[in-house]
């Protein structure tokens, strides 16, 4: 808990473009978190084995239009240069002109590949770049005025779904979140991102609940966990098995191709671990209460708040 | 000094550089080569990206030429202009081994990326954004297609586009030495381009104006039409107005030929700013009533429609009085 990023400011909770400068460490009750952009943690192996049997049973959770390929190169290596200077006992990466290599002990693997050369790496760089950090990775395309949902690799989404929404707008994929839109929130997000400028990383918290200690709920998967929105309201167990599900997002722009690198890493805690920490038990126990029935509805936590927030507050 | 890592926020955004190398690209067009006094990889650029150049109290934007992938030096051609503001007479001043101070690369003008095509019209300095855009094209196997107008015996980066044109197969150059036959050729590559072709254009104000006004006769959507303004001429000096600063209800007047950002540098209302020719958008400041002249580049169309806000670098004002949020 002492790195769980507790994403409530207030006792109330309302959409905003709440974006703040990456690497900016944020204190909590429990500890603190965000003085790093990637972070490998104790269940790296653990989630990359599982992003990559999603994305066998499931190969449209990676989408990539052709012109992207420029991007996902830089993503690529972007990432893998951040783990080697954050990591240097772990892993390493070399580059002689288009020549690369690349060592993770963590997951016993030496590679040699060739920027701009797709084959050199399996799956190409886009999934390969999701076979090494525990965040979904998206990259939107910037032209026409606006951001392009045009490449990714997303199996922890949070009821949403890479392959439907690839190709769209940035403003058509926010089009079912409720007040945004009207707020002017979402125009005034994208107004921020077209501006990024290399170096300058920004990021924010998003957040949801989920049955389970599940980061596959995506919508392919509905079937599987939509049910347990519906069986946790009476179960006596839900203080194990209902976690709160905090999404770190960070915005980085890439240096040559110009796209826009969106990461979402996704991290759960059971109410009861979250009651751990008194102040984040009274805390999120009132923004459960209190959250406008639209919200908890676009969330899907309209049924079984109550009970959660009422376990918090000891009602 | 890099290509900024996800480890570390950047600090600032300016980089301390020394002149590795210079040659002449063409009479009065010279080439510097910016090296990291610690031959440290320096950050990597979008293609058409520019930096902005510090010397002897001017700031200047211009183009970078070379390779934006981890690149060891910045290269930059500069035209002297003898009736400029004397920021390129600075900088074809700078000796060997001289330090200068530039900013980080800015991306300004990138090639779209689903682009079909790119049509890449360059007039004289023009060409200098076009080389990285040739670069990238050659590199990832897009199309593209140069034409490229200059004075006889003037043609810097000719060797460049040359070979670079020469190493793709989607790529090709047409050079014109005449106003007669770069007009010919003009109208002939705006018919013949398939669909979804992006044009960009960069040279002087009346080519730049001949090529667009050309490409909208040819029925060009806007959206596929872009500007490079460096290397551009001066704009006019404008008529004179006065703007009131909301928060002290104090006035400015703005005489013609003093840009807004010059006159409130002169009343002490120091506004952030870079590349001084509406691009890099740091000098935007709210506007809460009047309608500006937009000069910039930065806003987008709705935004400078909806006149909450100015690039007080190059814009002015329609009305005779503007009040902002300062």
């Amino acid at each position: 808990m002492k790195r769980f990023p507790f994403p409530f400011p207030h006792d109330a909770y309302r959409y905003s473009a709440n974006i703040e400068p990456a690497l900016t460490r944020a204190e909590t009750a429990a500890g603190a978190w965000g003085d790093t952009v990637l972070e490998v943690d104790g269940d790296y192996r653990v989630e990359l084995a599982e992003r990559r049997a999603i994305l066998q049973s499931d190969p449209s959770r990676m989408a990539l239009l052709d012109h992207m390929r420029p991007a996902a190169w830089d993503a690529l290596v972007l990432l893998l240069e951040t783990l080697a200077q954050q990591y240097p006992r772990d892993m390493a990466f070399e580059r002689s002109g288009r020549s690369c290599r690349w060592v993770n002990r963590l997951l016993d693997e030496e590679r040699d590949f060739v920027l701009g050369d797709d084959s050199s790496l399996p799956g190409g760089p886009l999934a390969y770049a999701s076979s090494q950090v525990q965040e979904d990775i998206v990259l939107l395309d910037q032209r026409e005025d606006a951001l392009w949902l045009d490449a990714g690799v997303v199996t922890f989404a949070a009821d949403w779904s890479m392959g439907f929404d690839v190709g769209m707008r940035f403003l058509e994929v926010h089009g079912p979140v409720p007040r945004i839109h009207e707020e002017q929130i979402i125009s005034r997000a994208q107004h921020f991102i077209m501006r990024l400028q290399p170096g300058r990383n920004y990021r924010r918290t998003n957040w949801t609940m989920t049955v389970g200690r599940r980061l596959d709920t995506s919508t392919e998967t509905y079937p599987e966990w939509g049910p347990d929105r519906v069986s946790i309201v009476d179960d006596p167990e839900l203080p194990e098995r209902l976690h709160l599900r905090v999404e770190v997002q960070h915005l980085i722009r890439l240096p040559r191709s110009g796209a826009v690198m969106f990461l979402v890493r996704t991290y759960l805690a059971s109410l009861a671990e979250v009651a751990t920490i008194p102040a984040w038990r009274d805390r999120l126990g009132k923004v459960l209460a209190e959250l406008p029935q639209d919200m908890a509805d676009y969330k899907g936590i309209s049924r079984y708040r109550e009970a959660a927030s009422d376990w918090l507050l000891g009602v | 000094m890099s290509t900024p890592l996800l480890t570390a926020p950047q600090v600032g955004v300016h980089l301390d550089l020394v002149v590795a190398d210079s040659s002449y690209q063409a009479a009065g067009i010279r080439e510097l080569v910016l090296r990291h006094p610690g031959r440290a990889i320096l950050p990597s650029f979008a293609p058409g990206s520019h930096i902005v150049i510090e010397c002897e109290g001017h700031t200047n934007a211009y183009s970078l030429t070379g390779s934006g992938d981890f690149p060891e030096e910045y290269r930059i051609s500069v035209l002297y202009c003898p009736d400029g503001r004397g920021g390129s007479a600075a900088v074809h001043r700078l000796m060997h081994g001289e330090q200068v101070r530039v900013s980080a690369p800015r991306s300004a003008f990138p090639p779209v990326a689903n682009a079909r095509r790119h049509l890449l019209i360059a007039g004289g300095i023009g060409i200098t954004p076009m080389v990285s855009h040739l670069r990238a094209a050659a590199e990832w196997g897009r199309d593209a297609e140069l034409l490229y107008s200059y004075r006889p015996g003037q043609g810097a980066h000719l060797a460049d586009v040359q070979a670079l044109c020469g190493s793709s197969p989607g790529l090709s150059l047409s050079e014109f030495t005449n106003r007669r036959s770069f007009r010919a050729g003009l109208a002939e590559a705006l018919r013949r381009q398939p669909l979804g072709t992006h044009l960009y254009v960069c040279g002087p104000q009346a080519f730049m104006d001949t090529v667009i006004a050309e490409a909208r006769a040819a029925c060009w959507p806007e959206s596929r039409l872009h500007l490079e303004a460096f290397g551009s001429a001066e704009l006019d000096a404008g008529r004179p107005f006065s703007v009131r600063l909301g928060r002290s209800g104090r006035s400015v007047a703005v005489p013609s030929g003093v840009s807004l950002l010059d006159a409130l540098d002169r009343v002490g209302v120091t506004m952030p700013r870079l590349c001084r020719q509406g691009v890099c958008g740091e000098c935007v400041v709210p506007v809460k009533a009047g309608r500006p002249e937009h000069r910039d580049l930065f806003l987008s169309d709705a935004e400078k429609s909806a006149n909450s806000a100015i690039m007080c670098c190059v814009s002015r004002s329609l009305d005779p009085e503007l009040e902002l949020d300062l």
